[in-house]
């Protein structure tokens, strides 16, 4: 089965980021960019599928800019075979990336779609939906384990209330949350194998997709900064502030 | 042409979220409906009728809705949504896995996890784990968008909405519910409660939450984690409070253990009042934190138990 893994490159998640000062956008010139934490948790189930034996290739694609080529880079050093980069240098909308990664999906025909549960830029948390939605998939989100029986997957899905467990016909997404794995790290040798294996690139505009903005950022604010409160020398300092003061016990 | 909330309910209740993600609604006007979807939902289509400020409830009962398959039930709501402007559903793991089909459905943008709304286009919504606040416009005509419940105060239950059923059944067929394993639910649920109190890493094992949730029964407050406790497997999943897990904000978050990195506040720093304990004096909690105790938790939790 050929296994279709979508990643972003975001800020790195220990990078603490600012706002501009008109305003008008988070400011990420010179800040550490990074594979997003879920994507990386996406690729290692796809590498583990591989070595399980259910996986027989595994696709990585990015919708983004050129540097966005380190990230398929750790993608294949990694374990993945090939990689797609769909170059565009605009901030694309979740909608319009679903709507390219949906022409790579009708290309590649995989047999299953992996992708990281939420950005942790924009923590918009929508694309695996919406591409199941425009490929009429079924979708497995926030995956907490996955397994693969004959022509189903059995997904345990991390919910509010604890976990569930659903089977999906395959073709389908399954979108990563934090407990799936815990990504390996890169060995020195397969960073070497990764830099001969193949990355096809393409052009959005190339794609004739519909990418139109569908939201308008009007303003970035810092939020509220909270200030720090008092230090307690003791547990009944605590109580009685937390009575006294606060008056919330 | 009026908005559409979507009610969560579980086991025949309607869960509370409900109550604030139609106050979110209710700053924008006009009608309002609320769907319930689920099998066997009437007594939560009473429960929603009473929510104030509601003009209608339709209820789509059908065992095609009964665990909220996202297939099911996007394809119900896209068919819904062309009689309105905007449909709104509680940014909870339920409404996260639906939504987004909802909008590509009808190929249109999601407004993500709001936390204000400006004007009937206008929303305002936490970026980059809430390091930065976006004020956001939807240009499509549907606006589909999912609330942060925890910064909106839930509306009454002092309304008398009419009660319609539907007689649509989308049964997609790709999808399976297997099981579900859930809390028992002896404390108040994580995003509902007025307490809270959160163990870390320092707890250093799942037998020692005992001494976290000593101090919850002391409060009656709800328990969570840190993702490194969820991630050790000292409790479950849904414990987890933070950026990738719940946003909580109670009047009282009470942190134990726990040092303080940004995806960790993102989750309850609009808490109304916080409490770090910590026997790292640098801890960065304890920059968020209202009250500090400087102190190893194996001693001042169980004096915490024994004095409250
Ligand atoms: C401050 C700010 C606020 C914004 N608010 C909104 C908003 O409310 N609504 C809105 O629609 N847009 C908004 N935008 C526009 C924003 O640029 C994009 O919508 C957002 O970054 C896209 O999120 P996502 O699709 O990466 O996120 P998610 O849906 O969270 O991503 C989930 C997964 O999808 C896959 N994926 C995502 N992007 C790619 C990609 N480019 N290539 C390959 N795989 C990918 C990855 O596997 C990823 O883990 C905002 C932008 C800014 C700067
Ligand atoms: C993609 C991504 C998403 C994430 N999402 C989340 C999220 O949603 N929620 C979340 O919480 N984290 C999240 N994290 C993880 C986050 O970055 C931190 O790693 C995590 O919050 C640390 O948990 P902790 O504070 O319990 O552990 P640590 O950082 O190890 O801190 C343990 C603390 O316990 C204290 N301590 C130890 N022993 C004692 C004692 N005896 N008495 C008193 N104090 C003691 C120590 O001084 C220390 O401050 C995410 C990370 C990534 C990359």
């Amino acid at each position: 089965m050929k296994v279709l893994v979508a990643i972003k490159r975001v800020i790195d998640y220990n990078v603490k980021v600012r706002v501009k000062a008109d305003h008008s956008d988070v400011d990420l010139t010179n800040v550490k960019m990074a594979m997003n934490p879920f994507c990386e948790i996406a690729v290692e189930e796809a590498v583990r599928l591989k070595e399980r034996g259910v996986a027989t290739e595994i696709v990585v694609v990015t919708v983004g800019p050129k540097a966005a080529q380190e990230q398929l880079r750790t993608a294949l050093a990694l374990g993945a075979d090939r990689a797609i980069h769909v170059e565009t240098e605009e901030q694309l909308e979740s909608l319009a990336v679903a709507k390219v990664l949906k022409r790579i999906v009708e290309e590649e025909q995989p047999g299953l779609v992996l992708l990281g549960k939420q950005a942790i830029d924009t923590d918009n948390n929508q694309t695996g939906q919406m591409l199941a939605a425009l490929t009429g998939m079924a979708q497995g989100t926030f995956a907490s384990e996955v397994a693969v029986e004959e022509q189903k997957l059995k997904v345990v899905r991390e919910i509010d209330g604890g976990l569930q467990t659903l089977e999906l016909t395959l073709p389908a997404i399954i979108t990563a949350d934090l407990r799936l794995n815990e990504p390996r790290y890169a060995k020195l040798p397969d960073i070497m194998k990764a830099k001969k294996k193949p990355i096809d690139t393409r052009s959005v505009a190339d794609l004739g997709i519909d990418i139109a903005p569908r939201t308008r950022l009007l303003k970035v604010q810092t939020p509220a900064e909270r200030q720090a409160g008092v230090r307690v020398a003791s547990v009944d300092e605590l109580i009685d502030k937390l009575k006294n003061e606060a008056k919330v016990i | 042409m009026g908005i559409l909330v979507v009610a969560e309910h579980h086991n025949g209740q309607l869960a509370t979220s409900t109550a604030r993600v139609v106050s979110a609604a209710r700053v924008i006007g006009g009608d309002i409906d609320v769907l319930v979807a689920g099998s066997g939902a009437s007594t939560v289509a009473e429960a929603a009728a009473t929510l104030s400020g509601v003009t209608r409830v339709r209820v789509a009962d059908d065992a095609a809705y009964e665990h909220e398959l996202a297939e099911n039930m996007a394809a119900l709501i896209a068919i819904l949504a062309g009689e309105y402007s905007h449909v709104f559903a509680a940014a909870s793991t339920a409404g996260k896995n639906f939504m987004p089909r909802v909008a590509a459905l009808k190929d249109v943008a999601q407004i993500s996890d709001i936390i204000a709304v400006e004007s009937a286009d206008t929303f305002v919504r936490p970026v980059y784990a809430g390091s930065a606040i976006a004020t956001v416009q939807a240009l499509d005509a549907l606006k589909v968008v999912t609330v942060r419940t925890s910064a909106f105060d839930p509306v009454e239950m002092a309304g008398s909405a009419a009660i319609e059923a539907l007689a649509i059944v989308e049964n997609i067929g790709v999808s399976r519910f297997v099981e579900e394993q859930l809390a028992s639910g002896e404390r108040p649920e994580l995003s509902a409660a007025r307490i809270v109190i959160s163990g870390g890493r320092g707890l250093g094992s799942g037998e020692n939450f005992k001494l976290i949730e000593a101090v919850a029964d002391k409060l009656g407050a709800a328990v969570g984690a840190s993702r490194a406790a969820v991630d050790a497997g000292f409790v479950p999943n849904d414990f987890q409070v933070g950026q990738t897990g719940k946003i909580v904000a109670p009047e009282l978050y009470i942190a134990v253990g726990i040092s303080g990195a940004i995806q960790h506040l993102a989750g309850m720093k609009d808490s109304r009042v916080i409490v770090a304990i910590n026997k790292d004096e640098d801890a960065p909690i304890f920059q968020v934190a209202d009250y500090g105790l400087v102190a190893d938790l194996f001693e001042a939790l169980p004096e915490l138990a024994n004095k409250l």
